[in-house]
């Protein structure tokens, strides 16, 4: 019964940022608003029994990717959003085709998918049983995963490096 | 006890909030965290998954979504950086031409 209370609670939490982030028109409430989320959903990851993946969320999502976008935010001053036609047209075909696809992707769930249930830590997910699966088994998409990131960041140096001091380093090399 | 079907509901309303805004929205910055978003709902049903059928994997897979989402946040901030630099705009609705 807590475990449905507290999955109710942060469920509607989440969901009321979601929404928020959808209403709000200046950027960085959007992004509050998203960490809003994030951080009730590691706290879904808990009820589940899942901690390394709860205590991720909130490491690299809630902190690290929030950090990035908040960062990007203020570099440009970004401004309340402008209203245009597309946004019109948008919003006008946008929406109830959301509401459309939303109803009847829950109706088909609850109605199709049974209602086996999904005991409070039914996972027995240390971070010991989590890293012998990642080093042993997962081993070679871990290690390709950190290449990826290695290709990431210096595709990052290079796009937001301001092209005059670019093309200085191609004159001095 | 929660059903397994709230669980995936409560993936499908993020993913579709997701989708709404990515369409809805014309600040670049804000369609990109609606992308963010849908993704967490995805990482949410495998999380529920997993623990519907004790598989730790799923956990794995959420770890790896995560690590390809930084990745792609890094670089899409830098490519929306170096858009407004050449544009001066965030609307996306004023970035349709791929000439300058």
């Amino acid at each position: 019964m807590l475990h449905l209370t507290l999955f109710l609670i942060f469920g509607a939490i989440c969901v009321a940022g979601a929404v928020n982030l959808l209403v709000q028109r200046h950027p960085i409430n959007a992004a509050l608003s998203l960490v809003a989320v994030m951080a009730s959903l590691a706290v879904e990851y808990l009820l589940l029994g899942a901690e390394f993946v709860a205590a991720v969320q909130v490491i690299v999502y809630a902190g690290a990717i929030m950090v990035l976008f908040v960062f990007v935010i203020m570099l440009l001053n970004a401004g309340e959003e402008a209203r245009t036609g597309g946004s019109r047209v948008a919003i006008l075909f946008g929406i109830p085709g959301m509401l459309a696809g939303s109803l009847l992707g829950a109706w088909v769930l609850i109605t199709h998918s049974g209602t086996q249930e999904v005991p409070a830590g039914a996972l027995p997910g240390p971070p010991r049983e989590i890293a012998n699966l990642l080093f042993h088994d997962f081993l070679l998409p871990f290690e390709v995963t950190s290449v990826l990131v290695l290709i990431a960041i210096m595709g990052a140096v290079v796009l937001a490096a301001r092209p005059e001091s670019v093309e200085q380093q191609k004159r001095e090399g | 006890m929660v059903p397994l079907s709230y669980y995936l509901v409560l993936s499908g309303i993020l993913f579709a909030c997701g989708v709404t805004g990515f369409l809805i929205k014309r600040n670049i910055i804000t369609i990109f965290m609606s992308i963010e978003l849908m993704l967490n709902g995805v990482n949410l049903s495998f999380v529920a998954f997993a623990a519907h059928w004790h598989a730790l994997s799923g956990q794995i897979f959420v770890f790896f979504v995560m690590v390809v989402a930084a990745a792609e946040a890094a670089v899409g901030l830098a490519i929306i950086i170096a858009v407004y630099r050449t544009r001066e705009t965030l609307n996306v609705d004023h970035v349709n031409l791929l000439k300058l």
